[in-house]
């Protein structure tokens, strides 16, 4: 089982690798093609919010097991000037003075959960979460596998 | 890694070899606003076969690189999206237009010659 990782956010190449090692993950938790990319997509959106309004932070990748799903959480931490509206930056098109007004609602829709709390000056952390329903089969085959 | 830019004909060939940094973006929009001038060319082909995440600052750069183009005179065509990638932008609602789009190099240079007007090179 895989355990959580770790990557700092400073600059765009630390975004490809943040990037790789969700997909890496999610590949790892039996999710689909499509649905590992829905993630790795959400990261880079949320990883260039630090890049670009934080310089520095952080993201961390954690799978969860469950019996009945598995789960891939990502959690991007910055100290950064913080969102003074979390409501607002959830819209289509906050702050699109700058191009960056696709990112959080965007990210949102590829995920099943996204939180952001913020506090301005002291920063913002976004938590997503994308589940994998696993079936009745996949139940059974991993507990004969155990029981052998 | 910066993206090899070919020239064939009227027509430039951007392949996109890896996943790219924002910066790296950047660098083939201007590269090849640079080379539609140098080259005088009518079409610009941007092969994204090899890039795994299409988001909201790459999706927004290729349509400057597609609208910077049309300003000096040349039309462009994305090919090679691949489809997890499709239902990624779809999922996230990103919109790719007014940039056109085809399935693979071959229809995208065919996709260019219809909208240049231009010929193939044995003059069908």
């Amino acid at each position: 089982m895989a355990d959580e990782r770790r990557v700092p956010i400073v600059s765009d190449d630390d975004m490809v690798t943040a990037r790789a090692e969700g997909r890496a993950l999610a590949a790892h938790l039996g999710f689909s093609r499509t649905d590992a990319t829905l993630v790795a997509t959400a990261i880079s959106e949320i990883a260039r919010n630090i890049v670009v309004h934080a310089h520095d932070g952080e993201i961390v990748l954690t799978p969860v097991y469950g019996d009945s799903r598995y789960g891939l959480v990502v959690v991007a931490r910055d100290r950064g000037p913080g969102i003074p509206d979390v409501e607002a930056a959830m819209q289509d098109g906050y702050g699109s003075s700058n191009g960056l007004g696709l990112g959080l609602p965007g990210a949102r829709r590829l995920m099943d959960e996204l939180h952001v709390e913020s506090e301005v000056g002291r920063g913002t952390t976004v938590t997503m979460k994308k589940w994998r329903d696993r079936d009745e089969l996949e139940r059974l085959r991993e507990r004969r596998s155990d029981s052998r | 890694m910066s993206v090899p830019i070919l020239k064939q004909g009227d027509y430039l060939i951007a392949s996109i070899q890896s996943a790219l940094t924002d910066s790296e973006v950047l660098k083939l929009r201007d590269d090849l606003a640079d080379r539609v001038g140098n080259f005088r060319s009518r079409g610009i082909v941007i092969d994204v076969t090899a890039v795994d995440v299409i988001d909201s600052f790459v999706a927004r750069s290729l349509q400057t690189i597609a609208s910077t183009a049309k300003l000096r005179g040349a039309e462009t065509v994305l090919v090679g999206i691949q489809p997890d990638v499709a239902v990624a932008m779809v999922q996230f609602e990103l919109s790719l237009d007014p940039l056109l789009t085809a399935l693979d190099l071959e229809e995208g240079i065919a996709a260019l010659r219809r909208s240049t007007g231009g010929v193939d090179e044995d003059g069908r």
